[in-house]
């Protein structure tokens, strides 16, 4: 099947179904889990013949659609979330079609972020499959006239005792009419009748990937569309001064140039404004944009420098900062004058750099426009776009295609706004796609960041009181200049909430001021803040000269559920249990061999236990370090204890991932800044790891639980990084407090 | 010009500078090969022009006439290949945007060289960048092809 045809189908979704009218017309649970189709609604599983909810329909013929609401991005989750649902349906997977959802609230929440698909819709998936499945037992039985408690739904039919048989597709009309079971009547299946939960299906795209045939937002295409490239400020909310478009225009191909509106604060996901060049082919447009002359004002980040911005936030934690956790009396501890230790951290900006950049095509007309992107966020691109075009939301179609990788990027939709805006000012489809430059230089770059920590130890070098202070600037910026400090959920990861069994403790945050574009980068603000608090604990437990590991344990204390202060739902399903982060370290401590590889020059282990995304990980990093002063890491051991898992599989391979991923951050990971504008520009500038370069092998070591489930895309990666800075102290005596390491001599 | 594409001729007339990778994608519509940094740093454009692996972003058109072409997209029709079939085995991809690339890469490896040692493998795919982190599968999957060969000799 070629593109057009992908494309074509996909864009009359809402009619690749039979056009039978029995759509419920009620919900079958009072709340977006199970929110069925109203009459007439089009879209998605909508026109099935029986849509118990957004999520699902049954045609006649026995198919099974299911709705993904969320955006494929490499986790799997396009294929993962069905197949729960499906399992609580007893639906064969083979006769299960999977329709990826177009942007639409009526799907709950679809920003693909923040760990939380999973999290956030395992209970709903499993709703709505029970649900679903209990009517087509009720169904069989009112045909057949014999009680329900006879008929048993088996792998996409409902079985009598006596042997009877009934299709889901020869009931699905039937179980159309059934009164809808509450929700306190749904009965969910025994783990042991699992078909597909804690089993490793195979994703649904893996044939067309390998073969070269997923369709991504770079391969969208729209007939008669036309291609864009744009010249943007090189300083952040800077404004076009002039341009000269002659050679551009000259250049074969390019059809013409567009002024896109200047960017107006509050920034968030607004598009950066700057001068398009419209022309029949990508190339075309790439090199017409570079014959662009234009002239920026810079504003009021056109001085921006990273070295000293650096040394300002280091002088920010050094002064006393507004508390975010405060136990005990941590000045009066450091007053009574006993020994005590201090240290400083930093971490520079870095870029999501997916390998596809951002793509979009969009086609305005008679004031709708539809969209094909490569986003985490169909909800925020329609907001976004109609905010742009000045039309309503419900007036944005916007289909989700694969998305070569997000970590973030792909949740901020301003590529997409830019696409809606050109193909208005142009009156057809208009591609845009980004380079890699455009990428690098124009990212939401994940916050840099300083910390200072102090300890006051006793005399096993246990820490009596632990004062951290942290300074960065804020996503919420973005949304608001007023936002100048850390925000709550900022400081929440890995911050505002050590795990540690330590009398005096404050945890604090300075100001500062964002000059660059900030936004979540995978792990976000635990990727900073993990890197300060496990090197300092590793430092801590260097000075005392005790095992890493045993000290580690010490510093937690016995098992508990840490009180944060937070109460409410989240808190109480997800409390942070000392006992469960043991639990990790001493699994990543066994399975690595910790006890056996007491650190040789040259070559150590290194270990950093983090909670973030309500998950539990442990990471031990073997490094070697040769004579020339290159790092090798020849073995990283994951031990992570995520709560219930839907797909092991998938479950290691985000592991596995994140232990690249930290050390993609850790050894190389550095976007700088001068006179207003990012330094870096491409992979030779913004190295990410290499196959040789990357961990040889990570070990994931999955904790058997069925507590609920928690996130996985991201809590690897923050261990990551000061385990394998923890291992190279242990080989070379070398502590890094600030990243890159590729900037530090290791060698003697 | 003329050049072969997936076993088909090809008339070109366009710009003579314009990469292969453009041509490829937005010409004759074989989106597998991808963009990934124009560059030639991140592989993600690799194909087989005369049965070497090259980065297609970094070949001219002008310089591929009369040249053998061969895309992710006509290694097999249905993901076939014996690398194609190990990497669904071993589940390599995640996100699966520079796995074309990756295969193209590990098949001409393998073509060559149909034992590597890790040394081979490294310096063979390091020229490719998988920013999920799929590394350590690419490696088994290299060597699971490898291993299948083996033991297809064995039998002989």
């Amino acid at each position: 099947m070629n593109q057009i045809e992908v494309l074509t189908r996909r864009t009359f979704l809402g009619n690749v179904f039979s056009a039978s009218a029995f759509v419920l017309a009620a919900r079958l649970l009072p709340e977006e889990s199970l929110a069925a189709s109203s009459p007439g609604s089009t879209g998605n599983a909508g026109t099935a013949a029986w849509s118990p909810s957004v999520y699902l329909g049954i045609e006649t013929d026995g198919t099974v659609i299911i709705v993904t609401h969320r955006s494929e991005m490499g986790t799997g989750i396009r294929s993962v979330l069905p197949s729960v649902l499906a399992d609580e349906l007893e639906a064969d997977w083979n006769r299960v079609k999977i329709e990826q959802a177009v942007g639409d609230a009526k799907y709950g929440n679809q920003n693909t972020d923040g760990s939380c698909s999973i999290r956030d819709f395992y209970d709903t998936m499993r709703q709505a499959g029970a649900g679903a499945r209990m009517m087509l037992e009720r169904a069989a039985a009112d045909k057949w006239g014999v009680p329900v408690a006879e008929c048993k739904a088996q792998n996409h039919q409902v079985v009598h005792s006596s042997g009877r048989k009934l299709g889901y597709g020869e009931l699905a009309q039937d179980a159309a009419k059934l009164t809808v079971p509450k929700k306190e009547d749904l009965k969910f299946k025994s783990p042991a009748e699992y078909r597909y939960i804690g089993k490793e299906l195979p994703t649904i795209d893996v044939t067309d990937v390998c073969a070269g045939k997923g369709i991504f937002g770079i391969d969208a295409v729209m007939p008669g569309m036309v291609h864009a490239s744009i010249e943007r400020s090189p300083v952040y909310g800077g404004t076009l001064k002039n341009f000269d478009d002659k050679d551009a225009r000259a250049v074969k191909g390019v059809l013409q140039t567009v002024v896109l509106p200047p960017l107006t604060p509050p920034y968030g996901f607004k598009p950066l404004g700057g001068v398009a060049v419209i022309a029949n082919s990508t190339w075309a447009a790439w090199k017409g944009r570079e014959k662009l002359k234009v002239q920026w004002e810079g504003g009021e980040n056109a001085g921006y420098d990273s070295a000293k911005y650096k040394q300002q936030l280091l002088e920010t934690v050094r002064k006393p900062q507004k508390a975010a956790r405060n136990i005990g009396d941590v000045d009066a501890e450091f007053a009574r004058g006993g020994k005590t230790h201090e240290a400083e951290y930093y971490v520079p900006h870095l870029s999501h750099a997916p390998m596809e950049p951002p793509a979009a095509v969009a086609d305005f007309k008679d004031g709708k426009v539809v969209i094909y992107a490569a986003t985490q966020n169909p909800q925020a691109v329609q907001d976004t776009v109609a905010a742009a075009l000045g039309i309503d939301k419900k007036n944005v179609e916007c289909h989700v295609t694969l998305l070569g990788g997000g970590f973030g990027r792909k949740s901020k939709p301003d590529y997409v706004a830019e696409a809606a805006l050109l193909s208005k000012q142009v009156g057809k489809p208009v591609k845009v796609t980004w380079s890699r430059e455009e990428d690098i230089r124009f990212d939401y770059y994940h916050s840099v960041a300083a910390m200072y920590l102090k300890a006051a130890l006793d005399d096993k070098g246990k820490p009596t009181a632990w004062l951290q202070r942290c300074a960065f600037p804020s996503i919420g910026a973005m949304f608001n200049p007023a936002n100048t400090t850390g925000q709550p959920f900022e400081l929440g990861m890995g911050w505002s909430n050590l795990p540690f069994d330590i009398p005096n403790h404050r945890a604090e945050n300075g100001p500062a001021k964002a000059h660059v574009r900030i936004g979540w980068l995978r792990s976000v603000s635990n990727i900073y803040h993990a890197f300060a608090v496990h090197s300092f604990a590793d430092e801590l437990a260097a000075l005392a000269n005790r095992d890493r590991v045993e000290y580690l344990l010490d510093l937690l204390g016995p098992s508990r559920k840490v009180d944060l202060g937070e109460r409410g739902p989240m808190a109480d399903k997800f409390p942070l249990d000392t006992g469960r982060l043991r639990r990790v370290i001493e699994l990543a401590a066994e399975k690595s061999g910790w006890a056996r590889k007491p650190p040789v020059k040259g070559r150590a282990l290194g270990i950093a236990a983090h909670w973030s995304f309500y998950s539990y990980v442990a990471a031990v990093v073997e490094v070697e370090v040769d004579d020339a002063g290159k790092v090798r890491i020849p073995r990283v051991d994951i031990a992570a204890d995520v709560g219930t898992i839907i797909n092991p599989d998938r479950v290691k391979s985000q592991f596995e991932g994140a232990s690249v991923f930290g050390a993609s951050i850790a050894l190389m990971g550095e976007i700088t800044a001068a006179n207003g504008a990012i330094v870096q520009s491409n992979f030779d500038d913004y190295p990410v790891a290499r196959m040789q370069e990357a961990p040889i092998l990570t070990n994931v070591h999955l904790v058997p639980s069925t507590e609920p489930p928690a996130g996985v895309g991201e809590p690897g990666v923050p261990p990551m990084i000061p385990a394998i800075c923890n291992a190279i102290f242990a080989a070379t005596g070398k502590r890094i407090r600030d990243l890159p390491i590729r900037h530090h001599k290791l060698n003697a | 010009m003329n050049l072969k594409v997936n076993g088909a001729r090809r008339q070109f007339d366009g710009d003579p500078e314009m990469p292969l990778l453009w041509y490829l994608r937005d010409e004759i519509h074989l989106t597998g090969t991808k963009y990934g940094c124009g560059q030639g740093f991140c592989g993600a454009c690799t194909v087989h022009v005369n049965g070497s692996a090259l980065r297609s972003c970094q070949q001219s058109m002008e310089s591929v006439a009369d040249k053998e072409i061969i895309t992710i997209e006509g290694l097999s029709e249905t993901a076939s290949h014996p690398v194609q079939q190990a990497w669904k085995h071993a589940n390599v991809p995640q996100c699966g945007y520079c796995q074309g690339g990756q295969i193209m890469r590990a098949a001409a490896l393998l073509q060559k060289n149909p034992h590597p040692s890790d040394a081979d493998i490294d310096s063979a795919m390091k020229f490719n960048i998988c920013r999920c982190g799929t590394y350590q599968r690419i490696r088994e999957a290299i060597k699971a092809v490898a291993a299948g060969a083996q033991a297809v000799e064995a039998k002989k």
